[in-house]
């Protein structure tokens, strides 16, 4: 077991990827539970609390100490997420507002207050501005071990109470009445949401740490149909952007992590909005494709036999100018469909010399079974 | 919980006093009603007489200012497991990632308590009220996927996979098809006619008479309850329905 630690102590790039990994990993697992709850912009607004939370705890401590400033954010969230939930209660804002105004407030007085950190020797040297923007390579072995546990315990309790938590984001009214403490739950699941976004805000920072949370679950959702595979594949996709990020943050020093998570987490909701096999753009787009084809070969099959029972002959040849009249539109592709399902054939029928079609047996068939089937 | 004495044990569905305001609005107005079992019963009123709100403060999903509720003699904390409820379609987000079966199972949840996760024999169960809806076929779709009538029929199994002896159910026929209304309204004709206690918000006047065979008229109160002969009467109607009563001729709507 030394040894493994070690080993990681000693490779300063594999302690900020296995970091990095796990906090995607955590945000993509909350952040499906954050999506289907709607709890997307109460993210936002505790990532930005968060940032007066750090600059407290640093200064409390008087050193960079993940536990302090961790308590520090977890503080500072906790009071903009009760001010948030309460201005609406006392006033006439509406919840959105006020939750705009619990952001931006918290986090000015979090800028003011870094630039107050950053006037003092120490603090300039801590890095604390790290945490706008998130800085992966600055990840220690310290701060690992705070993120191994924070993990440990939010995916530990999420699968603990599986069938709760799903149960409850999908339908709170049957979850009470089952006898499940719904409201427990969901103030568990806010709480873990909270937990995994400050640990997260390091290497995210608190300015974009809401996409990390948000990108996954998205992206994830539009390629499966059930609440186990979306949690695991959001969770892989944080993951994903995460080592992605600490990647590039270890080759260049300057670049902010923060972003280039995103960037990849955002570049997979793009790829799966297009790729997605059901939900995605090029599959709906193939669907009304397939309809309209179906559609325009059941109206062709529908003319071929109006106008074999009006000449009472089951082997009528329509010429095709008469099909395209009577539907308003070129039928030559549904028919050369239709005869490459076997359902009609192209006859000639002289003296005329245009094509002409009739239906096969097959086609004859089919119409009997009805023309849509 | 300590075990409170029974009150009116021999009926389904008791309710003394209710009353429940939304602000300084009252939208139910001391209810006292009493559903005996083995009833297929309808909860008729205009828009905004609080039919919807009057299932809600029966379970406890919205807090009454006064009054009680008992089922079977038992206030609900006791007596859950013999009720179910089916809430308005509109109410639940379809898009969420469950199928069918996910949403059946979620019916039996209670009973297997904190920890254990549904097994062979859960799903077994669910599947097994999947069928007994005819939605068999559907059990691994996404619920988004499926039709009004059929989203209807899934959260009726689940109410099945409960076994509970009265389920209540809100708007069940709202935006489906007349097929789908009347293959709704037969599997829960069969439920009543296994002993079990119905009790349906309906919205439409014309079927009272041929689904149902006890009747609820509410305006925030009640007007009249009772077997549907004895209360589907003009003057119950024209009382419940006030300004509206034109719609209903003087012997009541034309019979379906």
């Amino acid at each position: 077991m030394t040894e493994f630690w070690s080993i990681l102590g000693g490779h300063t790039g594999l302690t900020v990827i296995a970091g990095a990994a796990l906090i995607g990993a955590l945000a993509g697992v909350l952040g499906a539970f954050a999506v289907l709850r709607r709890q997307s912009l109460l993210g936002d607004t505790l990532s930005h609390a968060a940032l007066p939370g750090v600059c407290v705890g640093f200064l409390v401590a008087g050193a960079r100490e993940p536990l302090a400033i961790l308590a520090g954010a977890l503080g500072a969230g906790a009071l903009a997420a009760l001010a948030a939930s309460a201005i609406p209660r006392v006033s006439r804002l509406k919840p959105d507002a006020a939750m705009a105004i619990v952001l931006s407030g918290f986090f000015a007085v979090g800028v003011v207050l870094l630039s107050v950190v950053q006037g003092r020797a120490s603090g300039a040297q801590a890095g604390l501005a790290d945490f706008l923007f998130g800085q992966a390579a600055a990840i220690l072995r310290a701060d690992l071990i705070v993120m191994a546990g924070v993990a440990t315990l939010c995916l530990g309790l999420i699968a603990l109470w599986w069938k709760e938590c799903q149960i409850v984001a999908f339908d709170p009214d049957l979850a009470r009445l089952q006898g499940v403490p719904a409201g427990a739950v969901q103030a568990g699941l806010t709480a873990l949401m909270a937990l995994a976004i400050v640990v997260g805000l390091q290497v995210v920072g608190v300015v974009l740490m809401v996409a990390l949370l948000i990108a996954p679950a998205v992206a994830a959702r539009l390629w499966v149909e059930r609440l186990g595979p979306m949690v695991i594949l959001s969770g892989a996709f944080g993951a994903a952007s995460g080592i992605a990020g600490a990647l590039v943050s270890a080759m260049h020093r300057d670049v902010a992590t923060g972003p280039v998570i995103v960037l990849v987490a955002v570049g997979a909701v793009m790829a799966s909005l297009v790729l997605a096999p059901r939900r995605g753009i090029i599959a709906a787009w193939r669907q009304s494709r397939a309809d309209r084809a179906a559609l325009d070969q059941a109206a062709v099959l529908a003319v071929l036999r109006d106008l074999a029972r009006a000449h009472g002959d089951p082997a009528y040849r329509a010429e095709g100018g008469m099909l395209d009249a009577a539907l308003g539109t070129r039928s030559r592709p549904a028919l050369e469909t239709l005869a490459r399902a076997g359902l009609a054939r192209k006859v000639a029928h002289p003296p005329e010399t245009t094509p002409h079609w009739e239906l096969t047996e097959a086609g004859l068939r089919r119409i009997a079974a009805g023309v849509g089937g | 919980m300590p075990d409170t004495p029974l009150h009116e044990p021999h009926i389904a569905c008791h309710i003394e006093d209710l009353t429940v305001s939304y602000r300084d609005r009252p939208v139910l107005w001391d209810i006292d009603l009493d559903v005996p079992p083995g009833v297929m019963a309808a909860i008729v009123g205009p828009n905004g007489a609080g039919k919807s709100t009057l299932l809600k403060a029966a379970l406890g999903l919205v807090r009454p200012v006064a009054g009680h509720v008992r089922f079977f003699g038992l206030p609900y904390g006791q007596a859950r497991r013999r009720v179910a409820y089916v809430p308005q379609r509109a109410s639940v987000d379809w898009d969420f990632p469950a199928t069918a079966r996910d949403v059946v199972l979620m019916g039996l949840y209670g009973r297997l308590g904190w920890l254990r996760r549904p097994g062979r024999a859960e799903r077994a169960r669910a599947d097994a009220a999947l069928e007994a809806v005819g939605m068999a076929d559907f059990a691994r779709r996404q619920i988004g996927e499926l039709s009004g009538g059929q989203q209807q029929r899934v959260f009726i199994a689940r109410a099945l996979v409960q076994e509970a002896d009265l389920i209540l159910l809100d708007e069940p026929m709202a935006g489906v098809d007349a097929l789908t209304e009347r293959a709704i309204v037969a599997i829960l004709k069969g439920l009543r006619d296994q002993g079990r206690t119905i009790v349906v918000v309906h919205h439409d006047l014309q079927t009272v008479r041929a689904y149902f065979d006890w009747l609820v008229l509410l305006n925030v109160r009640v007007i009249a309850q009772g077997p549907v002969a004895q209360v589907y009467t003009g003057d119950n109607l024209r009382a419940t329905y006030g300004g509206q009563a034109a719609l209903i001729g003087p012997e009541g709507p034309a019979a379906p």
